[in-house]
């Protein structure tokens, strides 16, 4: 039964850790397409953003810093993205495609100027701190690797993801600029007759976006591991953007939906490491599976922001 | 994401010869800054790239090769975008076809030509059904394609993955596979060139012997008569007019009494068929095997690449996947020469797709007028 | 006209002038409205009314003229000046974001909130129900948009312009989607706002709806003003005239013929539209060789529903549809064209009846591509593909004579006639023309009516749907009034009384 509990315990705590990137990462997703963008550059403002985190907290020391350079390293992709998208009417999907070879194309050039070549960064000297064992001390408020330890006992960016769900949902649904946007998504035609700047709104989302896509790599490469390197992120933007979907383009959708890949990341591993005879590569492919079924399942009965990947130009009024 | 065709007919209307090439030279503008940023001389690296391409038959036979895959995958990308679908999945395809192509060259004792034939038929299949299982649940369930064929490649990756750990097919502890036989293997001369006369005879005949030291095979003639094929396909059959008028306006099509649920799944199976036939191609005349993969290796991706820059057509593609293989393999030698870092190719593919898809900025800069 | 105040000018727009290009879209183009009256501006389509409109609301840019509001001169650079300077506009496409409420439709743009960007939805409900008040205007604040009828949505629109202090109002074509019953409470909203001081512009081209509600009426003709009239002082017939700068008759030339054998049978069909409910609901009709069927009825009354399962387009849940006496019902769109012969010229043209990408040619043989001589096997004959296009552009009058320029390229005038060259030489036995000569101007207009009477003429069987009930006397035979998903009264038309077919359309029986 203990035992029970401490694989329970090692399992959901693994989930939170493994669910942390693609969370912020589909957040991101959600602030884009909320605003009629499509951005299936995720996985490469996520990927520049991982090496971003990493290098920044490898040169200055503190994980910290190296989120904020992921957050900025992620929202200048967003920012290109949107020049293309939004002022000049790009098909959403190919520049989409297009940042996908920038991102990672940007992170390996300069990956190969600062760390003499290599493809990968040097471990960083501090991952993300725990932030209860910083207030409480190491062990004092939890039994170490008990339950209680390995599920709530997580890095900063655990704690931050769920945050952030919580204040994008609020900023959504709750607030002016949240209202403003999901009406640009849904008929821009209609809020730029009310005098909102649809320009305005779009450029913000998308470049949101990509901070949000850059946490998340950076979520990856300074706290569940603590470097970067050229395989780090392979695929999971692209993941993060079918939870998005399989959310139903909701902020609190989109989390359960990253907690359920997350889940089936976490138990893979856990039957890894406890050497259970099931071929990993079966295994690893449940998550895809997963949502393919789900996908089939659900996606009739769910509508997506109506001006979805549609170009709004106000030249065609 | 059902987005509703988010007008992608723009992309094959919108692009001309004329912008693809401002977009490349662009592109290669947008190189060179990222080179000089960095602290390179741009015209040293740039000749590092072409020398890299031009100053050995060998190596311009290297470009061949690289660009035999690309081509073909940026075939399958380009005939299914004429259908108005995008196929991420020709990467998952690509896999599946050269699983395929590997496990029947491997496990089949057959005559020589019809080896290969049944290898690549095999494979095509194969992955024409891979990529068929996209078209049906896009057709059946409105699942949009991009989502399913994303989640498609990754199972293409471990799926293969999975076979080269099965004790009949992969040598245990290489992560690799067993060779196929010599009978489905595709190479020029793969054999006789370690013979005595065949190490003689490159010995002696300098430029033949050089481009031999390559791993030449027939590939590339597969490639061009798969372009020529997708282009009568496209433009002279009664079947491309039903998938472009699928393609470009699916209600109408419908309203003529064109089954659109049919053409979305006959398009991505062929789509699926030709990235199979990259990847079989690939074993039977270059790799021979598979072996474990840790991440995805980009010949779909390249492929969309190829596609997008080749203006979606058959005659585009095979233009758009030379240049493309000349600067991945042109490209890996700018590390040696000026020590600068190879992927400044991936941030100026990047850069011309960005550009392709901006035919609006392009006349910006050009000075014409916006209409 | 008992609220105008002439002393009060609240909008006077001189000599505008708007140039697309080399287009001249307004050309010295002269509108005053007073404070409390109803202007109607009345004109065909592309007459440049709503591009006149659309520079008031600051959608646009004049070229030249200057604007005054309430006696100043104004520069309306964009939306927000005009409705700074009290111009609100309901166009003709409502712009609503669907799954919001009404409330939140009403103050986006101009949100209510606790302070810090936070919404005070509590409040903002309060004043869209004290302003629903005010002006007559009733809506339930708290419903969501997508779930109201469509004369509710036009309210919601006129809230959202009185909302921001509108105090003259622009209505983009207010009718063209309203029941009878909703044109009547709009006539009553009408009077409501002028009482209270507001002003009305309203953008139409329907002559009865002009003499029901307007002060007075200014007529536009290609661009130009052709002159400003008291509507108590012209006769229907007169606006017309000026409108399209000739005499019309409303009538279409056609001799008797006695209708042949029963081709088309519906009995007690039920279709349910994309959102499941049964819009068509127990229909009933034959159509006869040689006769002209037309169905009147406001949009939204199963018609779309109709017409696509009886073209295959969409599963029909129950009943059944005879061709010949053959059950034809649920068969596919192919099987619809080829075996059963019928044709088809679908109401919305760009989604469902021509592929823009495709040139003339290529849209020429949408159906027949697959048989000789367009092809051989798999193989297109472009020849004989080219050959045909030009052919049928001669015979069918489309210009430019050019089959190799993409369909988008040529007019809407044009278009359908691409689309009629199409059906008719496909040579069907019945033909169904849906709303056949929405946006298209007069002259055009003309010629698909001789058309359709042309194929009457020759034995087809022809069903005419269309929600212009003009264009349903005009034309057809017989007159099938169409409510709620069902027939509720079929009338000769010759006899047909057009009140009559009216208070039928809105649910009112025989």
């Amino acid at each position: 039964m203990e035992s029970f509990i401490g694989d329970l315990g090692f399992i959901i705590g693994t989930t939170l850790m493994v669910s942390t990137p693609l969370i912020f990462t589909a957040l991101g997703g959600v602030i884009t397409e909320r605003s009629g963008v499509v951005n299936i550059g995720l996985e490469g403002m996520m990927y520049f953003g991982a090496f971003a985190g990493a290098a920044g907290a490898y040169f200055s020391g503190s994980p910290w810093v190296g989120l904020l350079c992921a957050a900025l390293g992620g929202g200048i992709l967003g920012l290109v993205h949107a020049v293309a998208c939004v002022s000049f009417c790009a098909e959403q999907i190919v520049s989409g495609i297009a940042v996908n070879f920038l991102g990672p194309g940007a992170a390996l050039f300069i990956s190969r100027m600062l760390f003499d070549g290599s493809t990968q960064t040097l471990t960083v000297p501090n991952k993300m701190p725990l932030p209860l064992n910083f207030l409480f001390g190491e062990g004092k408020l939890f039994a170490s690797s008990g339950f209680m330890d390995l599920v709530f006992n997580r890095f900063a960016t655990v704690y931050l993801a769920f945050f952030m769900v919580v204040v994008v949902w609020f900023a959504l649904y709750k607030t002016k600029a949240g209202m403003r946007l999901r009406a640009v998504g849904e008929n821009p035609e209609a809020a730029n007759t009310l005098g909102i700047s649809v320009t305005k709104i779009r450029y913000t989302a998308v470049v949101l976006s990509g901070v949000f896509a850059g946490l998340g790599g950076a979520a990856m490469s300074i706290a569940v591991v603590s470097r970067f390197s050229n395989t780090l992120i392979s695929g999971h933007g692209f993941i993060a953007l079918a939870a998005m979907i399989f959310g139903k383009w909701k902020p609190q959708g989109a989390l359960l939906a990253c907690l359920l890949f997350g889940s089936a990341k976490g138990f893979e591993i856990f039957l890894g490491a406890k050497g259970v005879p099931v071929p990993g590569d079966i295994l690893a492919m449940l998550p895809y599976v997963l949502t393919i079924v789900i996908l089939v399942g659900v996606v009739g009965k769910t509508t997506p922001p109506k001006a979805i990947g549609k170009i709004f130009d106000k030249g065609n009024l | 994401m059902k987005v509703d065709g988010p007008g992608l007919e723009k992309i094959f209307s919108n692009g001309s010869l004329g912008l693809t090439m401002v977009a490349v030279i662009l592109g290669f503008l947008v190189g060179a800054v990222v080179l000089l940023v960095a602290g390179f001389n741009p015209l040293e690296a740039y000749m590092a790239i072409l020398k890299g391409i031009f100053s050995k038959p060998k190596y311009m036979s290297y470009v061949i090769i690289y660009s035999t895959p690309l081509i073909i995958t940026g075939l399958s990308v380009a005939f299914a975008l004429r259908t108005g679908l995008f196929n991420i999945g020709a990467e998952g395809q690509y896999i599946v076809g050269a699983m395929t192509a590997a496990m029947a060259g491997y496990f089949f004792h057959l005559p020589m030509v019809v080896h290969v034939l049944v290898c690549v038929i095999l494979a095509a299949l194969a992955a024409g059904m891979w990529g068929g299982i996209a078209g049906y649940i896009k057709a059946r369930f409105g699942v949009h394609e991009v989502i399913s064929t994303i989640m498609l490649n990754w199972i293409a990756l471990y799926l293969s993955n999975w076979a080269v750990t099965l004790k009949s097919f992969g040598k245990q502890g290489t992560g690799k596979s067993y060779a196929i036989r010599e009978t489905a293997r595709i190479d020029l001369f793969g054999e006789w060139k370690i013979t005595e006369p065949g190490i003689e005879f490159m010995r002696s005949h300098s430029f033949l012997g050089d481009i031999l030291k390559s791993p030449v095979n027939i590939g590339i003639l597969v490639a061009i008569i798969l372009a020529v094929l997708v282009w009568i396909v496209l433009n002279k059959t009664t079947l491309g007019y039903e998938l472009r008028a699928v393609g470009f306006n699916p209600h109408a099509a419908e309203y003529a009494g064109i089954n659109v649920n049919q053409s979305i799944i006959t398009s991505m199976v062929i789509s699926g068929g030709l990235a199979g036939t990259a990847g079989a191609l690939q074993v039977l005349g270059v790799s021979h095997r598979i072996a474990k993969l840790a991440a995805m290796e980009g010949y779909g991706f390249d492929g969309i690449a190829v596609s997008l820059i080749g203006n979606n057509t058959g005659p585009g593609s095979v233009l758009a996947g030379f240049l493309f293989g000349g600067l991945k393999y042109g490209g890996s030698k700018i590390q040696d020469v000026v020590g600068a870092p190879t992927e400044v190719i991936n941030i100026m593919v990047g850069t011309i797709i960005l550009f392709v898809a901006m035919p609006g900025l392009i006349r910006l800069l050009l000075g014409f007028k916006k209409r | 006209m008992e609220f105008i105040d002439f002393s009060h000018k609240a909008v006077e727009m001189i000599d505008i002038v708007k140039k697309f290009g080399d287009f001249t879209a307004n050309d010295r183009i002269n509108l005053t409205v007073h404070r409390g009256e109803v202007h109607a501006l009345l004109g065909e389509n592309g007459a440049g009314k709503t591009t006149l409109m659309n520079i008031l609301y600051g959608l646009y840019r004049p070229s030249g003229g200057c604007i005054r509001i309430d006696g100043r001169p104004v520069d309306i650079k964009d939306p927000i000046t005009a409705i700074r300077n009290g111009i609100g506009m309901v166009h003709q496409h409502f712009m609503l974001v669907e799954p919001f409420t009404v409330t939140q439709n009403i103050i986006l743009g101009n949100e209510i909130t606790k302070g810090l960007g936070i919404l005070d939805l509590g409040r903002a409900e309060k004043e869209v129900a004290r302003l629903s008040e005010q002006y007559g205007l009733a809506v339930d604040p708290k419903a969501l948009v997508q779930d109201l009828s469509v004369g509710s949505q036009q309210r919601v629109e006129i809230l959202k312009a009185l909302y921001r202090g509108a105090q003259i109002l622009i209505l983009d074509e207010p009718t063209a989607v309203l029941t009878p019953h909703e044109i009547g409470e709009l006539v009553i909203i009408i009077r409501n706002l002028t009482g209270q001081g507001k002003s009305i512009i309203m953008i139409t081209h329907k002559l009865r709806e002009i003499k029901q509600m307007a002060d007075f009426c200014t007529i536009i003709r290609q661009g130009r003003h052709i002159n400003t009239v008291d509507v108590n002082q012209v006769t229907r017939a007169e606006l017309a005239a000026r409108m399209v700068g000739r005499d019309i008759s409303f009538k279409v030339t056609k001799q008797d013929r006695t209708p042949g054998e029963i081709v088309l049978e519906i009995q007690d069909l039920v279709v349910k539209d994309s959102r499941g409910i049964r819009v068509v609901n127990g229909l009933n009709f034959q159509l006869k060789r040689g006769e002209i069927l037309g169905i009147a009825g406001v949009d939204g009354n199963g018609q779309t529903e109709l017409i696509e399962a009886l073209t295959g387009l969409r599963k029909a849940g129950a009943g059944s549809i005879r061709v010949h006496g053959k059950d034809v019902m649920n068969q596919t769109p192919g099987k619809m064209i080829h075996v059963h012969k019928i044709g088809h010229i679908p109401e919305d043209r760009r989604k469902r009846g021509l592929i823009f990408e495709f040139d003339v040619a290529e849209n020429l043989i949408l159906e027949t591509y697959f048989e000789p001589p367009f092809s051989k096997g798999f193989i297109l004959n472009h020849r004989i593909i080219q050959a045909h296009a030009q052919n049928l552009m001669e015979k069918f009058d489309v210009r430019p004579r050019d089959p190799k320029l993409p369909a988008k390229a040529l007019s809407g005038g044009n278009q359908q006639k691409m689309i009629i060259a199409r059906e008719v030489t496909n040579d069907p036995d019945i033909l169904i023309a849906a709303q056949p000569t929405r946006g298209l101007d007069v002259g055009a207009v003309e010629y698909v009516h001789q058309t359709l009477v042309a194929e009457r003429n020759q034995g087809k069987a022809v069903l005419l749907v269309s929600f212009e009930l003009d264009e349903i006397l005009n034309v057809s035979d017989r007159i099938a009034v169409i409510f709620e998903g069902k027939i509720v009264g079929i009338l000769n038309a010759d006899t047909a009384d057009e009140q009559q077919i009216g208070l039928m359309m809105a649910g009112g029986g025989l």
